[in-house]
């Protein structure tokens, strides 16, 4: 029952931010393109087509582009998808593309893998949906991709591999250095979870990579990102605000 | 013809200059550094400041090592400082030092791999080759102006050593050497009533696999009883296959740089593949995820992973990316890779060397070589080789007190003596004449990369619904020759091949630099004719 109390939660929250984008109506895909509930339903290994916006892309390396894309429905994940230098460039938050690939699992990820893609006519940033009050609920898994955003979290301390206490980490023991992912543990109702800011979707310039060096155990913070999936909840924390 | 010995003098001379210093340039570019002279001494008056690249498995305790050998190096040469970068990727290293190849910022030491550097080397004096500086009486491998207690040159195993040869010149020191192990869930062997034995063949793999993928009426796997199972994860794919290739006596390349991985026997093994893809039995990482990750959760039975992720293996492997709770308890065995010969077995040599850049600078480059050197001092050697299923590459480290000792507490805690990891160490120790390495060329990486795309490919292509046949395997051929241009990978690597015409820069040049000439000869006769 509370599972789907909450999935209910989710699916309101989805429709209220949907409502208040003002885009109405979720918008018709073209011809042979899936809309998100297709792309749900459609089993793993198969081939997909989607139509979305970049909300997010990670730096671009060896010919190839890691997406964060949404439409007003969902969220994907595209991975490494062929790209050139220039074509990257031109992936800026907000435009739309289509996406012709295999739907695809790792280590509990749901993405889109060997894409090729199209740039279409189209802008729309979607909106962060709360989900706090899903943090440690499987219900969890229904936003993954998606924008989402935490609040009133507290920074607990976090072990490096030699088992000391840090306020947070490069890295997931702390064996990186500055340009390295950044690894922060925070609390909620006495359960704990950890989140990173990811250096090649937020770099070491970012306002977000600066703010969570500063990161102190007891901190109350707000935050937000793209839900990645890595064996459970990964988040790509992209926005922190420090409470005071 | 006054007014043309003027234009000349005055336009075409210095023009005629111009176009020679662009080619003296260009000629010096293309000589690159000065040939690294070892110097007669250190010069300690100075301050030297080197660079080092460095590669760590995502793992704290070896960076704190490199940490730890920069500081002990720092005291005993207060006039060199060491600053680290620390990568977790041989990849990205290798795509930086081709990027500062061209700019001369290079690090001054490497961790880095021989196919790697069969690139570097394509400039001229970018990387230093190591035969003569390792034979200096003072500053070589054991010499005698060496501040710390350096293995000499008969001290490093030489099969390491040789795998950092390129057509007979040392370009690099081995710094650690790991090799793949079968990670085996025993208990879910024996659940199938088999047993594991020493040295498991490819066919018992197989075997085992297949049986363990029948479903009970819920979809549920008896032999684990849960609804996800992936009876065998291979991480490297391109190891997989080059192995295969190997462990069959079949071809791969040639020494010189031909590709010879497109042939009968790789598509006899991409049908077998493919074949087990279907069913469910075998998948790779970069499809599913680590085999650690299934092999902990009782999703999985063979697990072929590098020695250095042993610590990731097995029910108490001190490190893991699941959660706790979905944790499986069982019995871990650590057996070879399967083999087709169990007679003559062979696995795959891996691991970190290190290279040293030239620079302008010799005393530089020397300080860069000390540094080289103290990595494989017996300290460094035993505490990184212990951090994960490493081997240390000098029979000094190996035959200390300390690794010694080290390795007789097998198996007393499940942290620096955890018994999946030194078994795993065991497996290189006792193996170490079974391994195998490929030849290195200037496109020896692509063709590694494409062994194991063969492999993605057709394991994709069943899990997609699409049937690998042999018209199939013909594509992927074609598909991953040209993916990662293999075609040109031979007049790359040095081979007589046609270069094609010259391009139309080029042709202008020599044009305007023979035109030139003539016209200066023009002149030279104008005026003798007019003196005269």
């Amino acid at each position: 029952m509370k599972r789907l109390l909450a999935a209910v939660a989710v699916v309101l929250c989805m429709a209220t931010l949907v409502a208040c984008s003002g885009k109405g109506q979720p918008e018709k895909k073209s011809e042979g393109v899936m809309t998100y509930a297709e792309y749900v339903a459609a089993p793993l290994d198969s081939e997909v087509t989607i139509e979305a916006y970049v909300q997010a892309h990670q730096s671009w390396w060896d010919n190839k582009i890691t997406i964060y894309a949404a439409d007003q429905e969902g969220a994907y994940f595209i991975y490494d998808m062929p790209c050139s230098e220039e074509d990257s460039a031109k992936l800026k938050p907000g435009t739309k593309i289509k996406v012709k690939g295999f739907k695809s699992e790792w280590s509990g990820e749901v993405e889109i893998t060997d894409g090729t893609f199209e740039i279409e006519d189209g802008d729309y940033i979607a909106p962060a949906i709360d989900v706090t009050s899903l943090l440690g609920k499987p219900e969890l898994e229904e936003a993954m991709n998606r924008f989402v955003e935490f609040k009133d979290l507290e920074i607990v301390a976090s072990k490096d591999g030699n088992g000391n206490d840090a306020d947070w980490l490069y890295n997931w023991d702390g064996s990186g250095e500055e340009g390295n992912d950044v690894y922060f543990n925070v609390s909620k109702d006495g359960q704990q979870y950890t989140f990173l800011v990811r250096a090649y979707l937020t770099g070491s310039d970012t306002e977000v990579y600066k703010t969570a060096k500063e990161l102190k155990v007891g901190d109350k913070i707000d935050c937000a990102g793209f839900l990645y999936w890595y064996e459970g909840p990964n988040p790509h924390i992209t926005n922190i605000t420090i409470k005071k | 013809m006054r007014r043309i010995t003027h234009i000349l003098a005055k336009h075409l001379i210095p023009a005629a200059a111009l176009v020679c210093a662009v080619f003296l340039t260009a000629c010096h570019g293309s000589k690159g550094l000065p040939e690294f002279v070892m110097p007669e001494e250190l010069d300690e008056s100075k301050q030297y400041e080197i660079t080092f690249w460095a590669k760590n498995d995502t793992n704290k305790v070896q960076t704190d090592i490199y940490k730890s050998a920069i500081s002990e190096f720092e005291k005993l040469y207060p006039n060199i400082t060491v600053n680290m970068r620390l990568y977790t990727d041989y990849g990205r290293i290798y795509n930086d030092v081709i990027t500062n190849i061209s700019t001369n910022t290079t690090p001054n030491v490497c961790i880095t791999y021989p196919d790697h550097i069969a690139t570097y080397i394509k400039g001229i004096n970018v990387v230093v080759p190591l035969d003569e500086i390792s034979d200096d009486k003072k500053y070589g491998l054991g010499g005698s102006k060496l501040r710390y207690d350096g293995p000499k040159k008969e001290e490093l195993i030489d099969k390491f050593m040789n795998e950092c040869r390129l057509s007979g010149t040392l370009y690099a020191l081995p710094f650690m050497r790991s090799t793949e192990a079968m990670y085996i869930n025993e208990d879910m062997v024996k659940a199938l009533g088999y047993e594991v034995p020493d040295i498991p063949t490819w066919d018992f793999v197989w075997e085992v696999s297949e049986k363990a993928m029948e479903k009970d009426a819920s979809g549920t796997y008896p032999v684990n009883g849960q609804k996800v199972l992936i009876p065998f994860i291979y991480k490297s794919t391109d190891n997989m296959m080059i192995s295969m290739l190997r462990q069959k006596g079949a071809p791969y390349s040639t020494d010189e740089g031909d590709i010879e991985l497109f042939n009968d026997t790789t598509k006899e093994l991409l049908l077998e593949i493919a074949g087990h893809a279907a069913t469910g039995a075998f998948s790779t990482f970069k499809i599913s995820s680590y085999p650690g990750n299934f092999l902990n959760a009782g999703q999985c039975i063979f697990a072929i992973d590098s020695t250095a992720g042993s610590t990731w293996m097995g029910t108490d492997a001190p490190l893991s990316d699941i959660a706790e709770e979905n944790k499986k308890s069982f019995t871990t065995l650590v057996r070879p890779i399967p083999q087709f010969d169990v007679n003559n077995p062979r696995m795959m040599s891996q691991g970190p060397s290190v290279c040293v850049f030239n620079k302008e600078d010799p005393q530089e480059v020397l300080a860069a070589w000390l540094f080289a050197q103290f990595l494989l001092t017996n300290d460094v050697q035993t505490a990184y080789a212990e951090t994960e299923g490493y081997v240390p590459v000098t029979a000094k480290a190996r035959n200390c007190d300390n690794y010694k000792e080290y390795l007789s507490l097998a198996g007393t805690d499940n942290n620096e003596h955890y018994g999946v990891k030194m078994d795993a160490s065991k497996l290189l120790l006792e193996n170490t004449d079974n391994t195998f390495t490929t030849a290195v060329f200037a496109g020896s990486a692509s063709l590694r990369d494409a062994a194991g795309a063969l492999v993605e490919n057709v394991v994709k292509a069943e899990r997609r619904g699409t049937k690998v046949d042999e018209a199939f395997i013909e594509k992927t051929y074609d598909d991953v020759r040209s993916l990662y241009k293999l075609d040109s990978v031979s007049a790359a690597s040095g081979r007589k091949e046609a270069l094609g015409t010259l391009p139309a820069a080029s042709k202008a040049l020599i044009i305007c630099l023979v035109a030139a000439w003539v016209l200066i000869g023009c002149a030279y006769l104008v005026r003798r004719r007019h003196k005269s």
